[in-house]
């Protein structure tokens, strides 16, 4: 965790780690860690919304957990950029960790792969395997994607890739 | 085409005749000319093979086999033609499997099943095999498309899904145990799955699937970088599987804080995936073909020119549950496996008739086997060859918190999921 600047890693602790390792593929273990990870992202929202600091929303779009859907937003400048959100949860989960899309910047940037995937290769991977399986998905939100954005949006901003949507909405009115 | 030049040939034909001055005959003659020269060319468009019933050895120009089963006259391969009853099966149809997939195709292998979600695109030309105007068909299309060309003798099957998925995964294992091209084979309908993926995910899909179905398969990678890559032999229970240990990959040989990670997310060489491509194949062959040395470990590292080899046993404290199993297993047929290999030994021993090579020895000259006294037990997971390094760290050991003091917090699945939502509204 060297590297980490400290907010990160004091958000870090106060995340509940999880304990069942199950995937989708695991019946009743899989719901047992199911209730793991509502548990560890209620207080993950909770704590960044406490703090001034809620970012995303997200949600299982199937009964069974293995889809899930949200948003995800950013401030740069004083404006906030808000993007769609989706995972699946693989069938080897929790060994491999969930490849977070953002499918709105799909082409956009070299630090993505197809689809939409961001690429954690780098920075998260190694943490992840490290801590299996008491990783969950607010752990991959909080050290994957979090630290993607900061790093993404700017230079996507400033590039003038992306736009922001009171900008885009003129822009087309003109 | 051919109908409308002829019917062309024939306007000038009957022009040439209704002309009454001799000097307009030359320029229709040179037309004439032109004319029948595009004939023979229309005739030599495509032309597509058929199918061949019987691979025959004999060496004409018109047999696609010839090359192959002479194989078998210089020693090489007992029986080529078994590469009709062989399945394969292909995740991943990219830099190496879409190569390795022609490899096999040309080979004259019985069936291929095909496995991506990906489309062609432009950014794939600077890799072999696929060709500028497919892009935009699905890479499982773009692929039977070219192989059924080549060779139609081969079974080509295509899924165009992702085996990550809960309902890809379930797809993926029932088409490999599928068993309507050889019902009499055992096992699963396959001979060998090839990972041909450039992720760890997939790479774990295959695993799960290849350690739950009991089936032999080969992984194959290149570094994000393009310089380096790697082939690997896993068989559930016998070897290490993907899971038992962090995946290795080849060192690059230079310092890693020199290479530039920025900016990029992966890098690729046609050069590099078609060595890796053409080494997989070829292990693929030895292992189907029962001849010379199946691999169980090769890497390549291109910057050096050095190829490291290793054996790695499974992991008694794999954290895949299949793996473990399969470990179970290969441990309970132990007796039988010596028996049967102490018999083929004492065979071969009897087979050779013991006499004195030389009379007299006057001189005392003895061969010494230069070989090691015994094979080299298989290095354990963690001890590693020059130029592997593990790609990610183990998991760390961690001591299951003591249960906590009678769950005061909401265990109830829809109770949390309303919980989340209000705090999403």
């Amino acid at each position: 965790m060297e590297g980490w600047d400290p907010n990160t890693k004091s958000t870090l602790t106060q995340i509940p780690l999880l304990t069942t390792k199950a995937g989708p593929r695991d019946g009743p273990a899989w719901t047992q860690r199911l209730k793991e990870e509502y548990k560890s992202l209620i207080a993950y929202t909770q704590m960044n919304k406490s703090n001034d600091n809620d970012w995303f929303r997200i949600s299982a779009a199937n009964p069974e957990g293995t889809r899930w859907t949200g948003k995800c937003w950013y401030v740069h400048n004083l404006l906030k950029y808000e993007f769609d959100l989706q995972f699946d949860i693989p069938v080897t989960y929790p060994a491999t960790a969930p490849e977070l899309e953002l499918p709105q910047l799909d082409g956009k940037t070299q630090k993505m792969y197809r689809g939409g995937k961001i690429c954690l290769t780098v920075h998260f991977k190694p943490l992840w395997a490290k801590n299996c399986p008491r990783f969950g998905v607010a752990h991959a939100l909080c050290l994957g994607l979090a630290p993607w954005l900061a790093a993404e949006i700017p230079i996507l901003v400033d590039s003038g890739m992306i736009k922001h949507k009171d900008d885009a909405a003129t822009s087309a009115e003109s | 085409m051919e109908v409308e030049l002829k019917e062309m040939l024939n306007d000038l034909e009957s022009l040439k005749r209704s002309l009454t001055d001799p000097s307009h005959s030359a320029p229709i003659d040179k037309l004439q000319l032109r004319v029948e020269r595009l004939t023979s060319l229309a005739k030599t468009g495509p032309v597509r093979r058929s199918k061949v019933q019987d691979m025959s050895a004999e060496v004409v120009d018109s047999n696609p086999y010839s090359r192959l089963m002479a194989l078998q006259r210089m020693g090489i391969v007992k029986n080529y033609e078994r590469i009709r009853e062989f399945s394969v099966a292909i995740v991943g149809v990219g830099g190496v499997g879409s190569v390795a997939a022609e490899m096999l195709t040309r080979c004259g292998i019985g069936r291929l099943l095909l496995y991506d979600y990906d489309k062609v695109e432009l950014a794939n030309m600077n890799r072999l095999f696929f060709r500028p105007e497919q892009s935009g068909m699905t890479k499982t299309d773009a692929a039977v498309q070219t192989l059924s060309d080549i060779n139609p003798d081969v079974v080509l099957e295509s899924y165009t899904l992702n085996i990550t998925t809960v309902q890809g995964f379930e797809t993926f294992t029932s088409s490999l145990k599928d068993k309507s091209f050889r019902p009499n084979k055992e096992g699963s309908g396959v001979d060998l799955v090839l990972s041909c993926v450039d992720n760890y995910e997939a790479r774990m899909a295959v695993n799960q699937a290849c350690n739950e179905l009991n089936q032999t398969w080969m992984e194959s990678g290149v570094s994000e970088d393009a310089v380096s890559g790697h082939i690997q032999l896993l068989i559930p229970g016998e070897t290490a599987c993907f899971a038992c240990a962090p995946p290795l990959v080849v060192a690059s040989g230079i310092d890693e804080r020199t290479l530039k990670r920025e900016g990029v997310c992966a890098a690729s060489l046609p050069t590099t995936m078609g060595v890796v491509a053409g080494l997989l194949v070829q292990n693929t062959l030895k292992y189907l073909l029962n001849f010379g040395n199946v691999s169980p470990y090769l890497g390549y590292n291109s910057l050096k020119d050095f190829f490291p080899t290793m054996e790695m046993k499974p992991n008694p404290q794999c954290s895949n549950f299949a793996c473990l199993e399969r470990q179970k297993e290969y441990l309970l047929v132990k007796p039988a496996r010596d028996a049967a290999s102490k018999a083929k030994m004492e065979a071969e021993a009897s087979s050779v008739t013991e006499a004195p090579l030389h009379l007299d020895n006057e001189w005392e000259i003895s061969v010494v086997d230069d070989s090691e006294p015994d094979r080299k037990e298989a290095k354990s997971s963690d001890a590693l060859p020059e130029g592997l390094v593990r790609e990610l760290p183990s998991a760390d050991d961690f001591q299951k918190p003591p249960a906590e003091a009678a769950d005061s917090t909401v265990d109830d699945l829809e109770e949390l999921r309303k919980q989340l939502d209000a705090l999403n509204s």
